[in-house]
């Protein structure tokens, strides 16, 4: 049995253990929020580039030379693995990482042993994870967590585009969390380019045939859309992951407050009852020399 | 007439307005009251709103405006009030 200081100690750092998991819960409880604000600000920007793209579009038809979607035979891919900067949020980070590992091992084994898939890591702990398994990785744009904002994320969409279109690689897959609530977070991996439903598949928004004027013209207004709404679709993973994360954090650091808690449950019974036995020895040991004196 | 300047973190401006002057990429133009029906390419450059009696100024970086209905909506990527 341990005694009785030893477990008053394990007490006492489990009580800050706890104190700290708390703290952590209310403060990913507070990045939550911001984390869905920002998913619901980029709503009204979003919605209205597809309705107008919608619009422009389904009155073209074929007349448009997407560049974002033409389908080549992949030499070069570009992944793009979405993770969070720091740990302690559960299996967040190792499922994605594990996923696009998968990724890698299967749809471009290929291309992998040919050394021709790049890895482009946004967030720490999935450059870490690449890096350690001997991948080369790209961490240009790995700090964007530290400041996210549509400016920022931007160029690393820009990045995967341009290179897209001037073929350095060959398609792009983006691989992240979903957020779906706060518990429950979906991997997903999806092709960003090349496109793969073009956007005229999208019913016509009928009722706004407007006659509208357009300028110059509609086939460069759709040229210029269809960039933008790539960057937005870009964007909305990444904030997805962010918000993701927050949830993940929160989801285990309020279970390991919880395990916190049983534990000292446990510790404060094993230090009574040590105390109990301690005093029963004490009391049984003056007994037993009042007995021996006075038989003396 | 109604003006909303909207990018993906925020909306920069949205109120009544008397009018907007934007950089088309066909040069500049101003849209003022019972404009028509337009949708424009917008080039980097400076986007000046009329109010009542004051103006506001804007740098932007390129974007897409949609006219309708007196409502003026502008799509910029990167804002910036001057």
């Amino acid at each position: 049995m341990p005694s009785l200081k030893e477990v008053k100690n394990r007490i006492v750092s489990v009580k800050s253990t706890q104190q700290i998991t708390k703290a952590m819960k209310m403060v990913a409880a507070a990045k939550l929020r911001r984390a869905q604000d920002r998913i619901i600000q980029i709503r009204p920007y979003s919605q209205k580039l597809n309705a107008i793209l919608q619009n422009v579009s389904a009155t073209l038809g074929d007349e448009i030379e997407n560049v974002y979607a033409v389908e080549r035979k992949v030499k070069k891919a570009l992944v793009i693995v979405v993770t969070s900067d720091r740990g302690l949020c559960g299996a967040f980070n190792s499922n994605v990482s594990k996923a696009a590992l998968n990724l890698i091992n299967q749809k471009y084994s290929k291309q992998n042993e040919e050394g021709n898939v790049e890895i482009l890591c946004i967030g720490k702990k999935g450059h870490d994870f690449f890096k350690r398994r001997g991948y080369k990785v790209n961490y240009t744009f790995g700090e964007l967590f530290n400041n996210l904002d549509f400016e920022h994320v931007r160029e690393a969409a820009e990045y995967a585009m341009d290179g897209f279109v001037k073929k350095e690689f060959d398609s792009v897959d983006i691989v992240y969390n979903e957020f779906k609530n706060v518990a429950t977070q979906i991997v997903r991996t999806e092709q960003f380019l090349p496109i793969k439903s073009d956007f005229e598949d999208g019913e016509a928004v009928s009722d706004v045939q407007l006659d509208y004027i357009f300028e110059p013209n509609k086939v460069d207004i759709v040229m210029e859309l269809i960039p933008k709404s790539l960057k937005i679709t870009f964007y909305k993973s990444i904030l997805e992951s962010n918000a993701s994360e927050h949830g993940a954090r929160m989801t285990a650091m309020d279970k390991a407050t919880d395990n916190a808690q049983e534990l000292l449950k446990e510790l404060q019974l094993t230090y009574n009852r040590t105390r109990q036995a301690a005093i029963t020895k004490e009391i049984l040991e003056i007994v037993g020399g009042a007995e021996a004196l006075s038989n003396g | 007439m109604y003006f909303e300047l909207i990018t993906p973190d925020k909306k920069a401006f949205e109120g009544e307005v008397v009018g907007v002057k934007m950089p088309g990429v066909k040069g500049s133009f101003e849209v003022l009251n019972n404009h028509a029906p337009i949708i424009s390419n917008l080039e980097k450059g400076d986007l000046r709103v009329a109010l009542e009696k004051d103006e506001k100024h804007f740098k932007i970086e390129g974007g897409i405006v949609e006219v309708l209905n007196n409502k003026v909506v502008v799509l910029t990527e990167s804002v910036e009030s001057v």
